[in-house]
């Protein structure tokens, strides 16, 4: 089993904000993420597929159908957005666009065009909020350990 | 439980530039292009690949280590750079019956690595291809 990582990186805006709290415990949670006039963020996405490297090219995926997947499920929603007013999974819902809950929809995004594809199948999806801070999310039957190592490092 | 029980990985990144052409005998020359783009370019291309090596064992008690980064640095010198470095995968008998992708190189690497710096195992190789992809193998 080969694990293909594919990078891509989208800008996009949001704030934190649960409507159910008082400005106050909103500013106690979420300090400067709260402030409602929004801030951003450049996003590096990481996307892994799992499979077996087909006979004949040598490849688990093409990777130029991956980078044009990521494009058309995640990148033309999210990139040069604001995610709690412009992003459905997240503007309809009023869900939070933290790191992890981007990491959990870009998931849901893209599970169904690489199982449709059949030969690989997701197996991490991880994004990056800044180089120092970043979420992953395995699928909702995911280890969190391959092996019991974690990935990490590296870069 | 004892220090020297404890397990960890150690891992350590190295270089090799290479050059490769995508191109499947069992397909058409139109077919090829349509698999591989510019990769099925006739005088092949190449790239400096980051080969990312993790091995893992419990630490030592008396050094400390997982394993003795020279002793791992001369595998890996020995078993993949010296084979791979400056070198046309293609013309590797490695790679006689398996098309020198990311994919394959990363798996060959794992083969040649495996069993070589025991009692460490080696865990996990990762083959950076350029800054945008990279592939993983734990060996199986």
């Amino acid at each position: 089993m080969i694990y293909l990582t594919r990078r891509a990186t989208f800008s996009a805006s949001h704030y934190y904000w649960n409507d159910a709290w008082t400005a106050e415990k909103n500013e106690q949670v979420f300090g400067r993420c709260s402030r409602r006039a929004g801030h951003g963020h450049n996003y590096t996405l990481e996307v892994t597929v799992a499979g077996e490297p087909d006979p004949v090219t040598g490849f688990v995926v093409d990777l130029k159908w991956l980078k044009d997947v990521i494009e058309r499920v995640v990148l033309d929603a999210w990139d040069h957005r604001h995610l709690n007013l412009e992003v459905p999974e997240f503007a309809e819902s009023k869900l939070i666009p933290t790191t992890e809950n981007l990491a959990i929809a870009a998931w849901r995004r893209l599970d169904p065009a690489v199982t449709a594809a059949g030969g690989a199948r997701l197996s991490r999806v991880r994004i990056y909020e800044t180089p120092e801070i970043f979420a992953e999310y395995r699928g909702p039957h995911g280890q969190v350990f391959v092996r019991g190592v974690e990935y990490g490092g590296g870069r | 439980m004892s220090a020297g029980l404890e397990r960890a990985c150690f891992g350590r990144r190295y270089m090799i530039s290479a050059s490769h052409r995508l191109h499947a005998e069992a397909l058409s020359a139109a077919e090829n292009w349509a698999a591989y783009g510019k990769c099925n370019n006739l005088h092949g291309h190449g790239h400096n690949y980051a080969v990312e090596v993790l091995v893992g064992s419990e630490v030592d008690a008396e050094t400390g280590m997982v394993v003795n980064m020279a002793a791992l640095d001369e595998a890996v010198r020995s078993r993949v750079l010296e084979r791979f470095d400056h070198a046309n995968l293609n013309l590797d008998p490695i790679f006689a019956n398996r098309m020198p992708t990311t994919e394959n190189l990363c798996r060959a690497v794992f083969e040649l690595l495996d069993g070589s710096v025991e009692p460490a195992k080696l865990v996990r190789v990762r083959v950076e291809e350029t800054e945008n992809n990279f592939f993983e193998y734990f060996g199986e």
